[in-house]
């Protein structure tokens, strides 16, 4: 069996050799190089145009301004299902080149030229003329009466407005001997910085066009390139190569329409759009800043009687990903520490800033800041130690949601807690640190999340694999679903190696998605690939092997029920003799003039199941006041993702989460200018990404805990570990100093705001 | 691709002068870590460029006769953190220099780029300013040298005439013998950043070690470029080795300095870092100068 | 405006190599359209993700802000050129395989080629060395966790530290 082991990634060797082939790479130099123009204010209208400077330039094809697009076809970009019933669609607010300007980086012409260096001259000679409109750059002033209307249809800039109510808040507040807690909590706008940039290149064949891209979706860019230039979905193909990196922001298309509807202005010229760092910062997607305004009713026993939060997520220009965001945070207070009387109003909100779409943890990292910060807080205030008063009031075991079905199966909570805490010497240090004085003290703290694999019941969960047995017994596996660096592909090759009963070796998962080719599936989100494409990979590989032994009994004689595949031989069970090895049934079966058949499977699996994953983060600081730093020491993960397909690249999944999760905590942000709403710091040194050295050891445990309803026991682990990061360092900077720091990251500048405050300087 | 409008490749010192003589509205390019970074993002764009890299004799630390210790302006600043003479000498340069970006950008920045940029942030200008270097400077009228301090004019402006180029940085024996320093960057993480404060000082103790015969403070990002704090050096040469001394003179430093408010920081900010960092600074470097001072 | 050319002969993984060169061309520009030499990498373009690095001269350099010109007369090493003449892995991408220090693979060429720098110089670094000797590389998928461990078992294991690299 290879499921549980760790078994060495299936492309590791080509890429320690530097063989392995990603988008730019494959793209023929004869490719005419595309820039794209931002406009230079954040909110307004394109006048007028004069590319005809840029047009005399050498090497410059041409100039495809906002004006040259005549069909209007809005598209959404979310990398979500679609849904065949219109109300439950995306917002369809994008156009390939716009007008109407609504950031300070929006596209509103591109450059189409022989050589990059020309193409850079031209957009510096295009001069453009605005209309500018007032703009707002912050989600809570965007609501107010009088605010720059940024969309016409959407009254105060709010995109969506949702609310849970349970219980009576209003009633429930009046108990007496309760505490109010309460508390504001904010999040910055944080980026991808994936290391390949978003690059695409685009090509026509007949009267179809060919899009390869960087991208987690290629399914559903083919639908969305089909909407954005108006043709039929069919006549778009779309490939994903390797990528350099997603989290999230390959998961919306991004450049792909505006590449084909170039090339099919240039009567299919390859074409390719690489976009620079800068632009990947201000002008693909980020992560919502969201702003959360807590309040939580407490009884002296440290249980709750009443809670309440108010969520604003800056959506920034369009609407992307929009509500599900917030939504989804929004969707976890009630659930993680369930309460009787809750209330809950999350609003998503326009801004005239940077569009925010999907990234690694999908609003739970903003939703856990706010709530594992004012659990932090809640605990203080009532004098109790911070993981008692957890395990209090977490969700307990048997709880299930009533919308999904998700049910709590396992005592998860305590047991990520106990290894966590056992894994970094918790109690221990928790003691040693608490009073401490000084100019450089210690601290040590936790936090818990709650996470949901995939999108059923709120969105189509559905996988399709196809299997395709080779004369020597091997076997081409396909999926929709995509390796965009987290070792999906091998997860996948082990998965069918064991349900079919082959070597490792005779499985070759096609890493590449073609949507000519490629079964459909809708790609890398949600962590949802190695749950849902185990429901097909099983339910293929069983079909495949059924056909294998019924093909096995017209050469052995043999009922099939008496047969199995063990290692790559057809074995006969009841005296356990090898019959044949699978290499010489293929071969027959192919090449036999009796009967011959390509021994091949394909299915669908539509899953209407879904599954928690939880776990927490402790981590360990050493905070120098004088200079407003903190260091981190120490940090462990601890997860329950259910059976581990492969333990080494979990840990590894594991690792990148807590790295991102450490940044969003300590140092990242995206800052914009006031004056003008453009993006200050969008690039890899202004933007501050963790380096190696600004990271400790990192640690990550396990609780395999095997979930019911997954087809290996396995559930999400790709967000999870970026979820708990940032409020643990917050919780562990509060215990060192007795600062409550409620905006992240928690940097220099904002340490030396709360330390100022609090007298500590 | 660079939208370079000609590169010329200067072999020598000399050739470098005639070439910049003949294009005069050529730019100097050494390692290229600013120059084509700025090309890149069209500040420079279209720009003739002169390229001093390949010029070998301007690599590489010396003595001069006089024991002044030469580096070439081409010494990229790993090698200058290897080099025995500034480790033997003015280890803090070494240091200061090791702090820049990472690995691969200090094998192609070189000190003399990374001072005729004129930024206040440089890493290295600091520590040269606080050891009283002088710039050597070759051109059509032949060799000048000049205080660091003089060759800054106002942020992004050295003092380089048509044709000329820096040749070399010079730090003559009185301004090394029997000092002792640390340099201090500030920044937001601990590699590939530029510094949001940094700050210089070196001491000279006298014989028993009980004595601040001499201190000297450079900061960079703390005015347009980068400067010294005189008014604070002031306050602490010729006083005895305290934690009170060292605090004055640390406190001194905002009658010195001019940072400015800016969205990488604020000045207040900035002004606390500075007086925290010329605090343990200077205590450093009495240790390292055989001083004994608390924490 | 005409373009300019150079010839620039140069050792590019051991072998002796010249083409004529658009003077505009950085080092990158050239080695991966001239001699597709595509493990050298394009993050950022001005020296800030470490994904273009290979060594010169034995030393590690960010070949986007290095002018191909310059070039001339050097050894460039890239990633292609680690790896033996049959395929054969040197310890270093070994390492990076075993110890899972690969994901999405964008800056692994790039962090293998400082790795093989600081293994050359034959010496056991501290652990903060090995980070601060490694920092001038990005990684968004790995933490550096891996990288570190592989880089690190690596080194000890060039030392004959066979049961410290075990243990890293």
């Amino acid at each position: 069996m290879y499921v549980g082991k760790k078994v060495t990634r299936v492309d590791a060797y080509d890429k320690v050799i530097g063989r392995t082939r990603y988008t730019d790479d494959l793209c023929d130099k004869s490719a005419y190089i595309v820039k794209i123009l931002r406009s230079a204010i954040a909110h307004g209208k394109v006048v007028s145009m004069d590319t005809s400077e840029a047009e005399k330039i050498p090497g410059v094809v041409r100039v495809f301004t906002c004006f040259d697009v005549k069909e209007k076809h809005y598209f959404p970009t979310a990398g979500h299902p679609w849904s065949t019933d219109p109300s439950h669609q995306d917002v369809a607010d994008r156009l390939v080149l716009t007008e109407e300007v609504r950031f300070y980086g929006d596209d509103i012409a591109a450059v189409v030229a022989e050589d990059e260096v020309s193409a850079a001259q031209a957009l510096r000679a295009i001069q453009v003329e605005y209309e500018e409109y007032p703009f707002v750059l912050d989600v809570q002033e965007a609501m107010k009466e009088g605010a720059p209307q940024i969309h016409k249809d959407y009254p105060h800039n709010i995109l969506k407005h949702t609310t849970i109510r349970k219980g009576n808040y209003e009633e429930a507040i009046k108990e007496p001997g309760l505490r109010k807690v309460e508390g504001w909590y904010e999040t910055p706008t944080v980026q991808h910085c994936h290391i390949e940039n978003f690059i695409c290149y685009a090509e026509m064949e007949g009267d179809r066009i060919t899009v390869v891209s960087s991208t987690q979706i290629p399914h559903i860019v083919r639908r969305v390139v089909g909407q954005a230039l108006g043709v039929e979905w069919g006549r778009i193909r779309v490939i994903k190569p390797y990528i350099g990196g997603g989290f999230g922001n390959k998961q919306d298309v991004l450049y792909e329409p505006l590449c084909a509807w170039l090339c099919m202005q240039l009567g299919g010229h390859l074409v390719k759009i690489d976009i620079p760092r800068e632009d990947t910062f201000a002008s693909t997607r980020v992560r919502h800043a969201i702003r959360s305004h807590i309040i939580s009713w407490v009884r002296p026993d440290g249980t709750y009687a009443a809670r309440k939060l108010e969520a604003y997520s800056d959506q920034g220009a369009y609407a992307s990903h929009g509500h599900s965001i917030v939504a989804k945070g929004a969707g976890a207070f009630p659930q993680l520490y369930p309460c009787e009387n809750v209330e809950v109003d999350a609003y998503t909100v326009f801004t005239n800033k940077s569009v925010a779409g999907a990234m690694r943890g999908y609003g739970i990292p903003q939703a856990m800041w706010a709530v594992e910060c004012h659990t932090e807080d809640v605990a203080a205030a009532l004098g109790m130690d911070p993981v008692a008063f957890r395990r209090q009031n977490l969700m307990p075991v048997g709880y299930t949601d009533p919308f999904s079905k998700n049910e709590l199966y396992y005592d998860t909570f305590n047991q990520c807690l106990d290894q966590a805490m056992e894994a970094i010497d918790y109690k221990r240090k928790f003691r040693e640190y608490q009073n401490q004085t000084g100019e450089i003290r210690r601290g040590i703290g936790l936090a818990m999340f709650w996470y949901n694999t995939a999108v059923w019941p709120i969105s189509l969960e559905t996988s399709s694999c196809r299997m395709v047995l080779n004369q020597d017994g091997s076997l081409q596996v396909q999926l929709g679903e995509t390796e965009i660096g987290q070792g999906a592909d091998t997860a996948y090759t082990q998965m069918t190696a064991d349900v079919l009963g082959v070597p490792l070796e005779y499985v070759h998962v096609v890493s590449c998605q073609d949507t000519d080719v490629t079964p459909f599936g809708t790609g890398a989100y949600a962590s949802r690939q190695t749950y849902t494409a185990g429901f097909a990979i099983r339910q293929t590989a069983l079909l495949l092997k059924e056909r294998i032994l019924k093909y096995a009994q017209e050469l052995t004689r043999m009922p099939p029920y008496n047969l199995d595949i063990v290692d790559g031989k057809i074995v006969r069970i009841t005296d356990g003799r090898i019959l044949m090895t699978l290499g010489e049934l293929a071969a027959e079966a192919l090449y036999s003039l009796n009967h011959s058949q390509h021994l091949s499977a394909e299915s669908t699996s539509q899953i209407k199941s879904n599954a928690y994953s939880f776990g927490c983060t402790i981590a360990e600081v050493e905070v120098d006041i004088p200079m407003c730093k903190v260091k981190l020491l120490d940090i462990v993960n601890a997860h329950d993702a259910g059976k581990l397909i492969n333990p080494a690249l979990a840990e590894a999944q594991v690792h990148g989460g807590m790295s991102m999760g450490i940044g969003f905590g300590l140092s990242e942000r995206l800052l914009f200018d006031e004056k003008s709403g453009r993006a200050l710091n969008p690039n890899l040194l202004d933007y501050k990404l963790s380096t190696f050295m600004d990271h400790p050891r990192l640690k990550a445990v396990f609780v395999e805990n095997p979930e019911p309803t997954s087809a290996f026991g396995t559930k999400a682990l790709g967000e999870p570990p970026a979820c708990s990061v940032a409020p643990a360092i917050r919780n562990a900077v509060c215990q060192a100093t007795g600062v409550a720091v409620n905006e992240a990251p928690v940097n220099p500048h904002t340490l030396f705001r709360r330390f100022t405050e609090e007298g500590l300087l | 691709m660079y939208d370079i409008k000609a590169l010329y490749e200067a072999e020598s010192v000399e050739h470098a002068v005639r070439l910049l003589t003949e294009h005069p509205e050529a730019q100097i390019i050494a390692g290229g870590s600013d120059v084509l970074v700025q090309m890149r993002e069209g500040k420079r764009a279209g720009k003739e460029l002169v390229s001093i890299y390949m010029i070998d004799e301007m690599r590489g630390v010396s003595y001069e006769e006089d024991e002044t210790i030469r580096i070439g302006s081409l010494t990229s600043f790993s090698h200058i953190t290897k080099d025995p003479i500034i480790q033997k000498h003015i280890r803090v340069l070494g240091e200061a220099v090791d702090m820049v970006g990472g690995p691969q950008i200090r094998n192609i920045g070189t000190i003399g780029g990374n001072t005729c940029n004129g930024v206040t942030s440089a890493d290295s200008a600091s520590t040269l300013f606080a050891w009283d270097a002088q710039v050597e400077l070759t051109g059509p009228e032949g060799v000048r040298r000049l205080p660091i301090q003089e060759f800054y004019i106002k942020a992004g402006v050295v003092d380089l005439r048509p044709g000329e180029l820096q040749t070399a940085i010079l730090i003559p024996k009185k301004c090394y013998e029997g000092y002792a320093g640390h340099y201090i960057k500030y920044a937001m993480r601990e590699a590939m950043d530029i510094a949001t404060t940094g700050c210089s000082v070196n001491v000279k103790l006298s014989e028993d070690k009980k004595m601040v015969e001499d201190v000297r403070i450079a900061y960079g990002v703390a005015g347009p470029v980068p400067m010294r704090a005189s008014l604070a050096e002031e306050t602490l040469r010729g006083k005895p080795v305290s934690p009170a001394a060292v605090k004055e003179f640390a406190e001194t430093v905002l009658e010195d300095i001019r940072p400015r408010d800016s969205w990488r920081a604020s000045k207040a900010f900035r002004q606390h870092i500075a007086v925290v960092l010329a605090e343990r600074a200077c205590k450093e470097s009495i240790r390292r100068a055989g001083g004994e001072i608390n924490a | 405006m005409r373009k300019q050319y150079k010839l620039v002969s140069c050792t590019i993984n051991g072998k002796q190599v010249e083409k004529m060169v658009d003077v505009r061309a950085s080092l990158t520009d050239m080695l991966r359209d001239d001699y597709r030499l595509t493990s050298v990498k394009k993050g950022c373009e001005v020296g800030e993700c470490g994904a273009c690095n290979v060594l010169i001269n034995g030393e590690c350099f960010n070949s986007c802000i290095y002018l191909a010109v310059w070039a001339q007369g050097k050894e460039i090493l890239t990633l292609e050129g680690l790896s033996g003449p049959n395929g054969e892995l040197s310890d270093i991408q070994q390492a990076f395989i075993d110890e899972a220090a690969v994901q999405c693979g964008f800056c692994s060429p790039g962090f293998i080629m400082s790795a093989a720098e600081i293994l050359e110089a034959g010496r056991e670094f501290s652990d903060d060395e090995i980070r601060k000797l490694m920092s001038g590389h990005l990684c968004r998928c790995t933490g550096y966790e891996n990288i570190f461990r592989a880089v690190k078992k690596t080194m000890l294991r060039r030392l004959g530290k066979e049961k410290e690299a075990e243990e890293v």
